[in-house]
């Protein structure tokens, strides 16, 4: 990896018939930062993440070394090395782990390849494996292993594709606290060659391990800054607070 | 769902020694499995290309023959809807591309050079062959045909529908549809095509006499080697990387795609090998069962195509087959002593088959292995498939 | 002008016909995510309901009349007995409720072509005998029955899903089940209720088909690939959308029909509207959302 890699997203607004889900957002994710994107629900976190992986349309400029996310679709994206996970872990879960690994290498494969059994395990998807730490389950399928390995073997999928920018959406929710420790740890590790965005809720998974934090409110982009800056922030503390006194009395 | 206490910490070094890592063991699951579908492909051959003949009469052989044309049918479909996840519920069309393009070579092959067919002069006397008749007069432009034609069709609308991201219930009504409009354009051009009452009373196979029970022994192993060999074909497939990931693609489309791979042309592989399989299975029906008509590929006749796969479990590489070998003679059994009843029967068991064990009879054993074994071990918890996969955060 | 102006009265009344086919489909599949193969054959039952009821009661005018509410019923609880012994296990599996209900509509088929092989012989009631002159072209009256029915059906489930508090339960159940349900919402019976309404309307519609053509084992086939194809192109859970794909594909239907041949007409149909899917995916009318992974 030569020099700062880096996506910069300016003025992106998603539009859903008249309602804007994202609207006029402007942010940067740089290499090697632990990037997290907090709001309340509806903020538009996902919809900014989907934005940015061609799931829904949106306008505006995203870019990304000399391309412009917005205008690719999902599996162009995925190819100049961005990638994503979802908020419920999707693996192929009657594939075992190894298979699942290794299908996330097969786009550079040829054809004729494809229509060939595997044999042996490429040293990119055992050193993955070893990364998340599932090389004990590797004959396991998918299906059988705990929330939180499932999360883990997706972003080891997202190393075997040697994504340079990887959104992870609410990855630890759902997890127990050995497991958030270790997912942080995890981030922590594969960080520095990399752009790592988190959508997050948890606060203390935040605290613990975000270098930077963007807060969203209502789509738009409410406050920046280190976690110190963002609990400090009175905008932010009304927006949660005014959010929950909302919540209240509407539900 | 499960307690962190369950595996060793994931991240603490991994336990494996140089010489255990790199290659996977002869004795992995994986690897014996293959070998032993490919012995019971051999078994499989064994007995429909040597032991069959040996033991049939020539009009229980012809049958078996015409079963196989079925099942060939099927095995694509285990490709497609068991493996690939997607619901062909008209591959009559394909079966009928196949079907056709030889009926109508037969058919010119019986009339004689620059003869034109029977039926036709029954309708006008000097009516000029049609232009899309003509080159079926070649019999190798004929066996192209029945290649070329469900992979042109297939790709195309193949393409066309997977781009367009179109799936689940909408694909299988679309291509029930089509195989509808099919049944609809042959029945209603009777003068271009036989109408309702199909092509029949073929004479000749490529220069065989039709009439000389050897020669129907030879079409009768040429079905079952090509069956073999659909089968060989799927085995290899579901081996290789691409099988791994056409499951991948049947269970988390989206997943698939975001891992930079188009879904749309693994499900076009799958869905055009399966029109071919079709295809020749329709080819060689018509030899072997004398006629070919809209009934054959139409909505019923294409439910009783899928029913195999249904029946012996769509996703293995076995239970299409045998479950369309054993349909087909179940319906010819049934339907001798008791015409309408084999309707009911199909009826039925696509009900139970879905009800009670959506994967195929092959599974029922395996489900009850499974249910046995978690009576036994309780605290092991095994998501079913479909809410895993749907399972959110607590 | 004969020529233009019959198709597009006889392709109204066959669009209106296949609107209330497709209704029912619209509220099973539409709001419930099932999909009820033997929809079609429900169809079948109401024309059978029609003959049944010409039996028993002499005058054709009255028959049909009473015809109507038993062909609902009838087609009601054979809906009722389906939810009841299949759908309700696979609620979470749609692809398998379309394979479960493709065997009951075989059963249903081979039913019908056991003891009516030529179709039932439905007498056309003499009120409806007569035509009325449109622009020189003499409309009989029964085709004009079929509309009025369909308006007259479109109207009763909009106001039933609209105004009614059974709607308001149909409609909370579909967005979120579970929710409902700790709301209060039976959502059981909710279902049993909404299935019974679907399947009714297709009984309903079986009856102006034994007014308007001959019936036959084969036409629920075509009933339920087209009413599925116009609940598709209509835009789920959108009637309006369901109402202009009707009427759409009959009137179209009927142009090709007179232009080329009824099969032929047929297949046009069939892939004008599976290349109208290809360009709207969604339908006629869509709400845009944020996409589902």
């Amino acid at each position: 990896m030569t020099g700062q890699d880096y996506v910069e997203v300016q003025g992106l607004t998603v539009d859903f018939d008249g309602f804007k889900a994202n609207e006029e957002v402007d942010v940067t994710f740089l290499q090697g930062r632990i990037h997290f994107l907090i709001g309340p629900n509806g903020a538009g976190k996902t919809t900014l993440v989907d934005a940015l992986t061609g799931l829904v349309k949106g306008t505006g400029r995203a870019r990304y070394g000399n391309l412009d996310l917005l205008s690719l679709k999902s599996h162009q994206i995925s190819r100049a090395g961005v990638g994503r996970t979802f908020q419920t872990a999707t693996v192929f879960e009657e594939l075992s782990v190894l298979q699942n690994l290794d299908i996330a290498g097969g786009v550079h494969r040829k054809a004729w390849g494809m229509l060939r059994a595997r044999k042996g395990i490429p040293d990119y998807v055992q050193e993955a494996m070893e990364t998340v730490g599932l090389a004990d389950l590797r004959d396991r399928p998918a299906g059988v292993l705990a929330h939180g390995q499932k999360q883990w073997l997706e972003i080891g999928m997202l190393l075997v594709q040697d994504a340079k920018v990887m959104f992870l959406d609410e990855t630890v929710a759902g997890m127990s606290h050995e497991e958030r420790d270790e997912t942080g740890e995890l981030l922590r590790r594969i960080a520095p060659s990399r752009t790592i965005v988190v959508i997050e809720h948890d606060m203390d998974f935040v605290r613990n391990h975000a270098d930077f934090v963007t807060v969203l409110h209502a789509g738009k982009v409410l406050a920046e800054g280190s976690v110190a800056d963002i609990q400090g922030n009175p905008r932010v503390q009304e927006v949660y607070l005014g959010r929950n006194i909302e919540e209240v009395s509407h539900e | 769902m499960s307690t962190p206490t369950d595996v060793e910490s994931p991240f603490l070094p991994v336990a494996a020694t140089p010489t255990d890592r790199r290659r996977l063991p002869r004795s992995s699951p994986r690897l014996s499995r293959d070998t032993v579908s490919l012995i019971g492909i051999g078994v499989f051959a064994v007995l429909m290309l040597l032991v069959a003949p040996a033991v049939l009469s020539d009009f229980r052989l012809n049958n078996l023959g015409k079963y196989a044309c079925w099942a060939m049918v099927a095995v694509g479909i285990g490709l497609a809807w068991g493996r690939g996840g997607m619901l062909v519920l008209g591959q009559g069309v394909y079966f009928a591309l196949g079907a056709y393009a030889m009926a109508m070579h037969l058919t010119l092959e019986t009339a004689g050079p620059d003869a034109i067919p029977v039926f036709m002069i029954l309708y006008d006397p000097l009516a000029p062959l049609p232009g899309f008749w003509e080159p079926f007069r070649s019999g190798a432009f004929t066996l192209l045909a029945v290649v070329g034609a469900p992979v042109l069709l297939a790709g195309t609308l193949g393409y066309a529908i997977f781009k367009r991201r179109v799936k689940g219930a909408y694909f299988a009504i679309l291509s029930q549809a089509l195989a509808v409009a099919l049944a609809y354009l042959i029945g209603g051009t009777i003068k271009l095509t036989g109408g309702d009452t199909g092509l029949s009373d073929f004479k000749y196979f490529f220069g065989y006499d039709l009439s000389d029970p050897i020669n129907k022994r030879m079409i009768y192993s040429i079905t079952a080697g090509l069956l073999v060999l659909c089968l060989l074909v799927v085995w290899q497939l579901y081996r290789s990387r691409f099988g791994e990931l056409l499951v991948a693609t049947r269970d988390a489309e989206e997943r698939v795609r975001f891992l930079g791979h188009d879904p749309a042309n693994i499900k076009l592989v799958a869905y055009v090998t399966a029109a071919v399989m079709a295809s020749i299975g329709g080819a060689l029906f018509v030899p072997i069962a004398g006629i070919i008509s809209p009934k054959e590929i139409g909505a019923a006749a294409s439910i009783f195509l899928i029913a195999g796969a249904a029946f012996g479990g769509r996703a293995t590489l076995f239970g299409p087959v045998l479950g369309a070998l054993l349909l087909g003679y179940g319906r010819s059994s049934l339907s001798e002593q008791w015409e309408n009843g084999w309707i009911y029967v199909l009826a039925l068991m696509f009900i139970l088959v879905t009800l009670l064990a959506p994967e195929g009879v092959a599974s029922i054993p395996r489900r009850a292995a499974g249910l046995l074994g978690s009576l036994r071990r309780p605290t092991e918890s095994r998501p079913p498939r479909n809410t895993a996969a749907k399972e959110t955060k607590s | 002008m004969d020529s233009l102006i019959a198709p597009f009265l006889n392709g109204t009344a066959d669009g209106a016909l296949l609107l209330i086919a497709a209704l029912g489909l619209a509220l099973t599949f539409g709001q419930m995510g099932v999909i009820n193969m033997a929809h079609g054959e429900f169809l079948l039952a109401g024309a059978v309901c029609a003959f049944w009821t010409q039996q028993v009661v002499a005058s054709t005018d009255v028959s049909i009349l009473v015809a109507l509410p038993v062909a609902f019923v009838v087609a009601g609880l054979l809906g009722l007995v389906l939810e009841a012994t299949i759908l309700q296990w696979m609620y979470d599996r749609p692809l398998d409720t379309l394979l479960a209900t493709v065997g009951v509509s075989l059963a249903l088929q081979q039913i019908f072509l056991q003891n009516y092989p030529s179709g039932v012989p439905v007498e056309k009631p003499s009120l409806l005998d007569g035509q009325i002159d449109v622009l020189g072209y003499a409309w009989p009256l029964r085709q004009v029955f079929t509309i009025v029915l369909a308006v007259a059906c479109l109207a009763a489930l909009g106001a039933l899903l609209k105004y009614s508090s059974f709607g308001r339960r149909i409609r909370a159940t579909v967005q979120n089940r579970a929710l409902a349900e700790t709301l209060g919402v039976a959502t059981r019976s909710v279902d049993r209720m909404t299935f019974f309404i679907g399947s009714g309307l297709a009984g309903i519609g079986g009856v102006a088909a034994s007014l308007i053509g001959g019936t036959n084992s084969q036409m629920g086939t075509r009933y339920i690939i087209l009413a599925f194809l116009v609940v598709v192109a209509g835009g789920l859970g959108q009637l309006r959308g369901t109402v202009i794909a009707a009427w759409t594909v009959g009137v179209v239907t009927a142009y090709l029909a007179d232009w080329t041949t009824g099969s032929l007409a047929q297949v046009i149909t069939f892939v004008l509207v599976v290349v109208f899917l290809q360009v709207r995916p969604n339908g006629l009318f869509t709400v845009r959302t944020r996409g589902l992974a």
